[in-house]
C-alpha cells in the first residue's frame, strides 16, 4: 500500500520514458495520469488510516548500506507530517499530469515531460517517505535532477538551459551544506536514521564538535549546515536566484515543481528535523531573520515584475519565507500548514496563468496582456479564487475565509506570540509583506484581465478559454484554495494539533509561541486583513483609476524602484562576485596552467620530444651491414666495459 | 640396446627431422604442381603429431644423449608454444606463397628444419648441443628471408641476416670457449653445480664468456644493441616469413635465454642481472620510441617485437620463479597477439598486389569491418590495454619486477609502454576514423579469416578464463626451479 504510492510515478515514468515511443504519445500521457491519480487516492486513505487513525509506520523495503557503524535501509517512514505531504504531493502531481495532457498537447516530446514529471513525483515522495537521512538526500537530488531536466525540457532554447544550469549550480551550493550536515550527524550520532537521531538528541544538546581548533556547539552546526541546504532547495534569500529563472520550464512544471512541492522540500526537511532545531535557539534564530527577510525582500520584487509567472515566483518565494520564520518561532505546525494551502493556491494560480499564457500564444508580458476577463471568464475566476487565498481573506474569529488565511494569519500571530526580537521583527516584515503580496496579485489581476487590450490584433484575436482537460482539474486545486484552511485549521493548529500530529513533530515545553497564538491581542488578527485590503486597494487606485500613477510613482522614488524592478541586484552581485572571478580562475588554469604549463612541459612536450627521439632512433637504422656490425660489436664492449665498471665482478 | 629410453626423450625432434627428409623426398618426386599443396599438408601434419607427442610425453625431467639433451616441463611449454607458431604460420602463409610467386615445396620443409633447431634449442643442456640447435634454426632461417630470391629486398633481408648472424655466432663461440676455458666444462649441470652457494666464485674473465654468451643470444631474440638487423630483415622477408620470425624464432630464443641464465649460470645472477637490466631498458625504449616513425607496417611489427622482449627481459632480470612464470605467460599471449596481427597484415592485399604502408590501412573499417575489429582487439592487446591479454602478460612480469625490488626497470617498462600505446593506438585511429581510399581485396580467405578469429577470441576472453596458461607457465616455471 504504502509502496504502491511511492512506486506507481515510477512504474509512470518507466513506461512513458523507455516505451513512450513505442506505446504512442496517448498512451505515454494516459498511463502516468491513471497511476498518479491511483496514488493520489491510496493517499488519501493514508492520511485518513496514518493521520486521522494515529497509527504511524515504518515499512522496509531491504537494505541499502552496511558498513561498519553506518547501516540504514531503504524504507517508507509514514506519519502524520509524510501523510500531509503524500496528499500535498500527489494530489497537486495528478491535477499537474491531467493539466499538461491539455497544455502540451502541441508539444513533440510528450512521453519525455510525462516521465520526468513522473519520476519527479517518485522522488518527491522517496524524500517525504524517508526514514534516514541518506534516503531524503538520495530523494532531494533525485527531485533537484528532475528539476533541472523539466527547466530545460525546451532545451532548444538558451535561456531555458541557462536556467536549468543555474538552478542547478546554485543548489549545489545548498546541497554541500546538507551533505556536510549529513556527515555532521553521522560524526556526532554514528548513525543517520532519524527515529535514532531523535531519540539522541536531548541527549547530545550540550554536545561540541571541533574543527580547526575552535569548539562549537555541535546542534547549532548541525542545524545552520542542514538550513544551507534547506536555503538551496527552498530559495531563501541568498540562494533564491534560480527560482525566478526556472520560469523558462512550461507551466505545469513551475506549478508542480516551483510552488507546491519541490521548493516546501526545504521546510519539510527541518520540520521533519525539528527535534534537532528544537535544540539550538541560534539556529531558530537564524531560520526566522532568514526567513523574514525572504518574505520581504521577495514581495518588493514582486512589486515591480512584468511577467507574469516571475510575479507570481517572487511570490513563492515570498510564502516560503513565512513557512521558515514559522518555523523560527517553533511553530511548525504552522508551516505545514501554510505549506498545505499554499501549495494549492499557488498551483492554482500558476496552472491559471499557464491557462492565461496559453491563450495568449505563449505571451507572458502582462504589459501585452489586458482586458481578457471576458473573453476567458473562467480562467478569470479561478485567478481570483487564488489571489484571495494568497492574499489571505476571511473573517477573523469564524470559519469563514479562503485557505491562506488561517495559515498566513497563524504564523504572524505566533511570531507575534514569541514575544522575541527576533519574532517581532519577522511579525512586522510579515505585515508589510501581506500587504504587498496583496497589492502586487492584484496588480497582476488588474494588468491581466482589466483595462483595454494592449495585444496585437491577430492574438487577441486567437484568445480562447482553456479546453476542459486543463480547466477541471483547476477545479479541485480551487476548491483546496477556498476549503483547505477552514477544514485544516483545528487539526493542524487548533485544538487538535497535539493528538494530530503525534510524535512527528517535537516542539519543547518552553516553546510556546503557537500554542500563545491564539490569545493574542484583537489588533494583531485584524492587522493582516487591514494591510491586505490596503494593498487590494492601492492596487485598484494605481492599475483602475489612476493608470498614469505607477509611472509617476516609479519615477519620484526611482532608486526603490530600481532596487526593486532589478530584484536588488542578486544576479549581478552574485555574477561580479563569483560567477566572473570563477570564469577569470578558470581561464587562468586552462591559459596558464593547463595550456602553458601542463600541456606545454607535459603532453605537448613530451611528444614534441619523443617524436625527435624517435626519427634520430630510426636515423640510426642505416640499412648498412657494416653499420650493424659495428653497433653489435660496439655494444658488446659496451657491456663488458659496464660489467666491470659497475665493479660487481671485481 | 640399453640406450633406447635415453633416445625416446628426443622423440619428437626425432621424428619431425625425419618428417622433413621425407617431406623432401616427397616434394621431389610429386608432380611440380602438386608438390607445394602435398607437403604444406603434411608438414602441418607432422606438426600437429609433434605437438601431440610433446605434450603426450611431458614426463618430468629426463635427461638424454649423455647429458647433452633434456625434457622437461619447461621445454614441452615453450615447444608447445613454438610448433603452435609454426603451425599457425603454415597455415597462414598458404595463399601468400601461392600468389607471390614462392609456390616451391621447400618453403614449408625449411620451417620444420627450423622447426627442429628451435626444439633443440629449447632442450639444449650443454653448450655444443645449445649450439647445433642454434645453428640449424637460423640456416633455415636465412634462406627463409631470402626465400623470394628473385626480389632485391628478400635477398638482401636474407644476407643481411646471414652476415650479422654469422658474426652473432661468433660472440657466441667465443663466448662458449671463454666460459670452457675458465671452468673446464660445457654441460649446463657440472656449470650449475660450481656456482651454486659460492660467493664470487665467477673470475673476470667467465664473465666476459657470459657478456659475449648473452650477447650471441640478444641477437637472436633482437634485443637492444643487437637488434639491427630485424627492422630490415622483416620488411624485406616475404610477409609470412617475417609473421613466422616475429613468434618461433623469438620464444624459442627467449626459451634458450632463459634457460642458459637461470639454469646454469642461475648463481652468477648478481653478476648478469646488471647487464640484461641494461639490455631490456635499451630494449623497451628503443621499441617504444622508434617505432613512432615508422610508416611501414611490418617495420613496426619489428620495433614492437623489440619492445616486447625488453619486457620478457624484465622477468628475466627479476630472476625470480615469479619472473620466469611471468615471462613465460607473456610469451603464450605473445604469441596468440602476433599470430592475429600478422594475420591481418596478410589481409592487406589490393588489387592483389601487397601493401605493407600503415596509411594503406585507412578507412579499412568501412570496407573490412571484422579485420577491422582484429586489428582493434590486437593493437589494443599488444599496447597492454585491460582487459585484453596482453594486459596481464606485462601485469606479471612488472608485478615480479617490483617483488625483485626493480622499481626503476618497472617504471621505465610502464612509461615506454605508454608511448607504445601511441603507435598502437594511432593504427586503430587509421583504420577506424581515415578517409577510406582504396579498399583491400576481399574475401580475406578462411584460413585467414578462422585464425584471425580464434586469436582475436583468445585475446579478448582471456581475462575469463586464463586458468590453462597460467597453470602451466606455474608448473613450467618450477622445472628451472627445483626445490
Amino acid at each position: 500500500m504504502e509502496a504502491a504510492v511511492v512506486f506507481l510515478p515510477l512504474l509512470g515514468a518507466i513506461i512513458a520514458g523507455f516505451f513512450g515511443r513505442m506505446i504512442g504519445d496517448k498512451a505515454a500521457q494516459y498511463i502516468p495520469c491513471v497511476l498518479l491519480t491511483v496514488s493520489a487516492l491510496i493517499s488519501y486513505y493514508l492520511f485518513f488510516a496514518v493521520a486521522l487513525g494515529g497509527d504511524p509506520r515504518t515499512i522496509v523495503l531491504f537494505e541499502w548500506v552496511t558498513s561498519g557503524e553506518l547501516e540504514f535501509f531503504w524504507s517508507l517512514k509514514v506519519d502524520t507530517l509524510t501523510a500531509v505531504m503524500l496528499i500535498v504531493v500527489t494530489t497537486v502531481s495528478a491535477v499537474v499530469h491531467i493539466y499538461s495532457i491539455g497544455y502540451m498537447h502541441h508539444d513533440t516530446s510528450i512521453p519525455r515531460f510525462f516521465a520526468y514529471l513522473s519520476l519527479f513525483t517518485f522522488f518527491m515522495l522517496m524524500l517525504v517517505t524517508a526514514d534516514n537521512l541518506v534516503q531524503l538526500f538520495f530523494g532531494w537530488e533525485g527531485v533537484g535532477l528532475c528539476s533541472y531536466l523539466l527547466i530545460g525540457f525546451w532545451y532548444d532554447k538558451p535561456t531555458a538551459n541557462a536556467a536549468a544550469i543555474k538552478a542547478f549550480l546554485v543548489n549545489r551550493v545548498g546541497d554541500i551544506g546538507f551533505a556536510l550536515g549529513i556527515f555532521a550527524t553521522f560524526v556526532l550520532f554514528d548513525t543517520v536514521r532519524l527515529d535514532d537521531i531523535f531519540a539522541l538528541a536531548t541527549s547530545k544538546s550540550d554536545a561540541t564538535l571541533v574543527f580547526l581548533d575552535i569548539e562549537f556547539h555541535a546542534l547549532t552546526i548541525i542545524c545552520l549546515l542542514l538550513f544551507i541546504g534547506a536555503m538551496g532547495k527552498s530559495a531563501q534569500i541568498g540562494l533564491h536566484t534560480w527560482l525566478p529563472d526556472a520560469m523558462e520550464g512550461p507551466t505545469p512544471v513551475s506549478a508542480l515543481i516551483h510552488a507546491a512541492t519541490m521548493v516546501t522540500a526545504g521546510v519539510f526537511m527541518v520540520v521533519r528535523l525539528s527535534p534537532l532545531f528544537e535544540q539550538s535557539d541560534v539556529a531558530l534564530m537564524v531560520v526566522t531573520v532568514i526567513g523574514a527577510s525572504t518574505a520581504f525582500i521577495a514581495a518588493t520584487i514582486g512589486l515591480t515584475q512584468n511577467d507574469i509567472k516571475r510575479v507570481i515566483a517572487y511570490s513563492t518565494c515570498s510564502q516560503l519565507g513565512y513557512m521558515f520564520f514559522a518555523i523560527g518561532v517553533s511553530a511548525y505546525p504552522a508551516a505545514i500548514f501554510h505549506l498545505m494551502t499554499h501549495a494549492f493556491f499557488k498551483a492554482l494560480l500558476f496552472l491559471g496563468s499557464g491557462s492565461v499564457i496559453h491563450a495568449m500564444s505563449d505571451e507572458q508580458d502582462m504589459r501585452k496582456m489586458g482586458g481578457l476577463w471576458k473573453l476567458i471568464p473562467v480562467t478569470y475566476a479561478l485567478m481570483w479564487i487564488g489571489s484571495l487565498a494568497l492574499a489571505g481573506i476571511g473573517i477573523p474569529g469564524t470559519l469563514i475565509g479562503f485557505a491562506g488565511f488561517f495559515s498566513k494569519d497563524v504564523i504572524l500571530e505566533s511570531a507575534f506570540a514569541a514575544h522575541t526580537g527576533v519574532g517581532t521583527f519577522a511579525f512586522w516584515l510579515g505585515i508589510a509583506a501581506a500587504f504587498m503580496t496583496a497589492f502586487y496579485s492584484w496588480r497582476l489581476l488588474f494588468m491581466t484581465f482589466h483595462g483595454a487590450p494592449r495585444c496585437d490584433e491577430k492574438t487577441l484575436a486567437h484568445v480562447h478559454e482553456s479546453p476542459r482537460v486543463m480547466i477541471w482539474p483547476l477545479f479541485l486545486l480551487a476548491a483546496g484554495a477556498i476549503l483547505s484552511g477552514a477544514l485544516g485549521y483545528h487539526l493542524f493548529v487548533g485544538d487538535g494539533m497535539a493528538t494530530f500530529w503525534g510524535d512527528s513533530i517535537a516542539i519543547l515545553p518552553t516553546h510556546t509561541a503557537l500554542a500563545d497564538a491564539h490569545h493574542v491581542p484583537v489588533w494583531v488578527k485584524a492587522l493582516p486583513l487591514v494591510m491586505v485590503a490596503g494593498g487590494i486597494g492601492l492596487a485598484y487606485y494605481m492599475y483602475m483609476v489612476r493608470t498614469d500613477l505607477a509611472a509617476i510613482w516609479a519615477e519620484k522614488l526611482r532608486p526603490a524602484y530600481l532596487l526593486s524592478f532589478n530584484k536588488w541586484y542578486f544576479d549581478e552581485i552574485y555574477e561580479r562576485l563569483f560567477v566572473r572571478s570563477a570564469f577569470y580562475l578558470g581561464r587562468g588554469f586552462w591559459k596558464a596552467g593547463d595550456g602553458a604549463v601542463i600541456d606545454g612541459v607535459g603532453p605537448d612536450g613530451i611528444a614534441a620530444s619523443t617524436i625527435r627521439f624517435a626519427r634520430r632512433a630510426s636515423a640510426l637504422q642505416s640499412g648498412y651491414l657494416y653499420h650493424y656490425a659495428f653497433a653489435m660489436l660496439i655494444g658488446v664492449v659496451v657491456l663488458v666495459t659496464f660489467y666491470f665498471f659497475t665493479g660487481t665482478g671485481g | 640396446m640399453t640406450e633406447l629410453p635415453d633416445m625416446l626423450a628426443a622423440g619428437p625432434e626425432i621424428f619431425l627431422a625425419v618428417m622433413g627428409m621425407v617431406l623432401m623426398m616427397v616434394g621431389v618426386f610429386s608432380s611440380e604442381k602438386r608438390a607445394l599443396g602435398i607437403v604444406s599438408g603434411l608438414a602441418v601434419a607432422s606438426l600437429v603429431v609433434t605437438l601431440a607427442s610433446v605434450v603426450w610425453m611431458a614426463d618430468g625431467r629426463i635427461v638424454a644423449f649423455s647429458g647433452l639433451f633434456l625434457t622437461d616441463s619447461f621445454a614441452v611449454f615453450m615447444k608447445t608454444l613454438v610448433l603452435l607458431g609454426a603451425v599457425l604460420v603454415l597455415i597462414m602463409s598458404e595463399n601468400y606463397i601461392q600468389r607471390e610467386g614462392m609456390a616451391r615445396f621447400e618453403f614449408p620443409v625449411l620451417v620444420i628444419y627450423a622447426t627442429v633447431g628451435m626444439m633443440m634449442m629449447i632442450s639444449a643442456n650443454d653448450l655444443i648441443s645449445l649450439y647445433i640447435g642454434l645453428e640449424l634454426q637460423s640456416l633455415s632461417l636465412y634462406v627463409l628471408a631470402a626465400f623470394q630470391r628473385d626480389r632485391g629486398r628478400s635477398s638482401e633481408a636474407g644476407l643481411k641476416y646471414f652476415v650479422l648472424g654469422a658474426l652473432s655466432s661468433c660472440l657466441l663461440l667465443y663466448g662458449c670457449s671463454l666460459i670452457y676455458g675458465f671452468t673446464g666444462t660445457t654441460q649446463f649441470e657440472a656449470l650449475a653445480v660450481l656456482f651454486t652457494g659460492k660467493e664470487s666464485a665467477a673470475s673476470p674473465g667467465l664473465v666476459v664468456g657470459i657478456v659475449f654468451l648473452s650477447a650471441g643470444l640478444a641477437f637472436k631474440v633482437s634485443a637492444v644493441p643487437f637488434h639491427m638487423w630485424t627492422p630490415d630483415v622483416y620488411e624485406g622477408a616475404p610477409t609470412p616469413v617475417t609473421a613466422f620470425f616475429a613468434v618461433a624464432p623469438k620464444i624459442a630464443a627467449i626459451a634458450l635465454f632463459l634457460r642458459v641464465m637461470l639454469e646454469p649460470f642461475g648463481g652468477l645472477i648478481d653478476e648478469w642481472r646488471q647487464i640484461i637490466v641494461l639490455i631490456s631498458v635499451a630494449s623497451m625504449v628503443l621499441g617504444a620510441f622508434a617505432a613512432v616513425a615508422q610508416r611501414n607496417i611490418k617495420r613496426l611489427m619489428a620495433y614492437s617485437s623489440i619492445g616486447h622482449v625488453g619486457y620478457a627481459l624484465v622477468g628475466l632480470a627479476s630472476g625470480s620463479e615469479a619472473g620466469l612464470r611471468g615471462v613465460l605467460i607473456y610469451m603464450a599471449i605473445y604469441l596468440v597477439m602476433n599470430v592475429g596481427a600478422f594475420a591481418c597484415i596478410l589481409c592487406m592485399q589490393i588489387n592483389g598486389r601487397m601493401v605493407e604502408q600503415i596509411d594503406d590501412l585507412a578507412g579499412s573499417a568501412k570496407s573490412h569491418p571484422m579485420m577491422a575489429l582484429g586489428i582493434l582487439v590486437f593493437m589494443f592487446s599488444l599496447a597492454g590495454i585491460p582487459p585484453m591479454a596482453g594486459f596481464f602478460g606485462k601485469f606479471f612480469i612488472f608485478t615480479a619486477a617490483i617483488e625483485a625490488e626493480l622499481y626503476t626497470l618497472a617504471i621505465i617498462g610502464v612509461v615506454s609502454s605508454v608511448v607504445g600505446a601511441f603507435y598502437y593506438l594511432r593504427i586503430v585511429k587509421i583504420v577506424y576514423f581515415d578517409d577510406l581510399l582504396e579498399p583491400f581485396d576481399k574475401p580475406i580467405g578462411r584460413s585467414l579469416g578462422t585464425i584471425m578469429t580464434l586469436s582475436g577470441v583468445v585475446t579478448i576472453l582471456f581475462f575469463l578464463y586464463p586458468a590453462p596458461i597460467l597453470d602451466s607457465a606455474s608448473i613450467a616455471a618450477a622445472a628451472l626451479f627445483p626445490g
